[in-house]
């Protein structure tokens, strides 16, 4: 299969990769997909008291073009409101990766994988509070 | 762009230049067709095909008059099963294969069935060979056919074909094999064993692809409805002008195979054994099918928590095959992985390195070394190595499927 440029720049040079401490403050993971499926993405936003995402990290397993689509959205996350950043969509992301059709479903992938995040975002820190308050209680 | 190293011999192998050498004046100076009886250009162009024809014969053991020239192993496998199944039909309509045969097995029977006839697809052990009591257990008092191929082309497994042709022959059963994968690979005697059909390929043995060729055996003598219609070519199993330069070609490239053979393995089983000593320095690493009973071109290994493609992908220097079909269309592991008992993320993420006449230890020893490199950085990139690593056993993960 022949990658875009921007898909081999991304598995070469992925951005962000890594994890933040799960207790960390402000900081909420989305983990989707399955082993089976031969795609798992994990991206964790971390929060600050803005309701800013002023970091992002991800970790996945998966294919080239999964792996690019989990590296964009990591960066652009990145310094959107946790309501602007669940309003990417998956069109986005597979336009500015130029992928092919077989590889829709990993933006689909990367869409879910934000939402995710931002509902354990308010999962655990409520729908309009800050961090801050949550993590005193 | 450098060319990547070719450790893919298992799809296919480049011509040797001693076979090519040979075909070349068959295309230019000596064109005529073998079935010309009225002059010179024929009858040259017929010896040199009798003649091939002679060494593909002497590599397996049988009678030239046994071999029947064809397009490749995919259409010797279609003649020998439609053609006996469509021959054999009033005997029966029961046939035998296994989950893990070539698609142009699998798919053969697949238009039998639509045709009325039953096929049964056994299951292999979890290391890849039949179980013979299950192949016992199977057989019908109506089954005219089996198929069973020599040697896998994903896993590179010997299954026991000496064994199941003394089953099938005390029953009166046509036995047919798939040796595409095996020629030059492990001696074959089809003096010995009771095989009564046998598909070869050219260019899995350093020949020129479009030609194969099927053993049809005489004594006793096996009968096939003829699939391709015409001139009423090769005693009229396969009809159609004979392809003189690449026939000259596979009979070539069977020479060499029958006289290099044993040298040649003991050189690629040291490079095999030399890979998989390497590869195996990384932990999570599962070798697909029986190590012992299997040639030693294949080693087809699983890197547990990294994902076939983009380990392709990663290892582009290397020209491999992924056990994964993600690179096609369709998102489906393995189907012979599958069918050992592996379970998706395994068959996702093996790779299928076959070794050849032309690989050298410095190949194998850069492959050994790139694999350990990206296999390292996928797995840092990968959530399921973290939970590995953190003592999570990901079979108790509620997954949310997509």
């Amino acid at each position: 299969m022949a990658y875009s440029e921007k898909v081999i720049d991304h598995y070469e040079n992925p951005r962000n990769v890594g994890s933040f401490a799960k207790d960390e403050k402000g900081v909420a993971t989305g983990m989707v997909g399955a082993p089976a499926c031969g795609d798992v993405m994990k991206l964790q936003i971390k929060v600050n008291e803005q309701g800013i995402i002023e970091d992002a990290k991800f970790k996945t397993y998966g294919c080239g073009s999964a792996i690019a689509s989990s590296s964009l959205v990591t960066e652009w996350v990145k310094g959107k409101s946790v309501d602007e950043a669940a309003t990417i969509r998956n069109t986005q992301i597979a336009e500015e990766l130029a992928l092919p059709p077989v590889k829709i479903h990993c933006s689909i992938l990367a869409e879910d994988a934000i939402k995710a995040a931002v509902a354990d975002y308010k999962k655990k820190y409520g729908a309009d509070a800050e961090p801050d308050k949550k993590a005193a209680d | 762009m450098r060319k990547p190293i070719y450790l893919d011999y298992s799809a296919t192998t480049p011509v040797d230049p001693r076979v090519a050498e040979k075909m070349i004046p068959w295309l230019t100076e000596n064109f005529g067709n073998p079935a010309s009886r009225s002059h010179a250009f024929g009858w040259e162009a017929e010896q040199a095909v009798e003649n091939a024809r002679v060494e593909v014969a002497k590599l397996v053991n049988c009678d030239a008059k046994e071999i029947v020239w064809t397009s490749g192993a995919t259409e010797s496998d279609n003649l020998a099963i439609k053609g006996a199944a469509h021959f054999y039909k009033t005997k029966g309509k029961h046939l035998i294969t296994m989950k893990t045969e070539h698609k142009a097995v699998l798919d053969t029977m697949r238009e039998l069935e639509r045709e009325g006839f039953q096929v049964t697809y056994l299951d292999p052990q979890p290391d890849g060979l039949l179980d013979l009591e299950k192949f016992k257990a199977a057989l019908r008092p109506d089954t005219i056919v089996v198929s069973i191929m020599l040697v896998n082309n994903e896993i590179g497994v010997i299954q026991p074909i000496a064994e199941i042709g003394e089953i099938c022959r005390s029953k009166g059963i046509i036995f047919h094999v798939d040796a595409a994968q095996a020629t030059g690979k492990l001696p074959i005697d089809l003096a010995a064993v009771k095989v009564d059909l046998m598909s070869f390929s050219a260019h899995k043995t350093y020949g020129p692809k479009g030609i194969g060729a099927l053993y049809v055996r005489r004594k006793p003598r096996v009968r096939l409805e003829a699939q391709m219609h015409g001139g009423g070519h090769e005693k009229g199993f396969r009809s159609g002008t004979l392809a003189t330069h690449q026939i000259v070609g596979m009979g070539e490239a069977f020479r060499i195979a029958r006289e290099e053979m044993a040298t040649e393995n003991d050189r690629i089983r040291m490079l095999r054994d030399r890979l998989l000593a390497g590869v195996q320095d990384l932990e999570e690493v599962y070798v697909n099918g029986d190590l012992e009973q299997r040639v030693p071109h294949n080693l087809n290994v699983s890197f547990n928590f990294v994902e076939g493609e983009s380990l392709i992908m990663g290892i582009k220097e290397l020209a491999v095959s992924s056990g994964s079909a993600c690179t096609s269309a369709s998102l489906e592991p393995s189907y012979v992985l599958r069918a050992l008992g592996r379970n998706d993320e395994l068959a996702h993420s093996s790779i299928r390195f076959t070794i050849g006449r032309f690989t050298t230890k410095e190949d194998i020893d850069y492959a050994v070394k790139l694999v350990k490199e990206r296999i390292g950085k996928l797995r840092e990139m990968s959530p399921l190595w973290e939970m590995y690593k953190e003592g999570i056993d990901l079979n108790t993960v509620q997954w949310a499927a997509h």
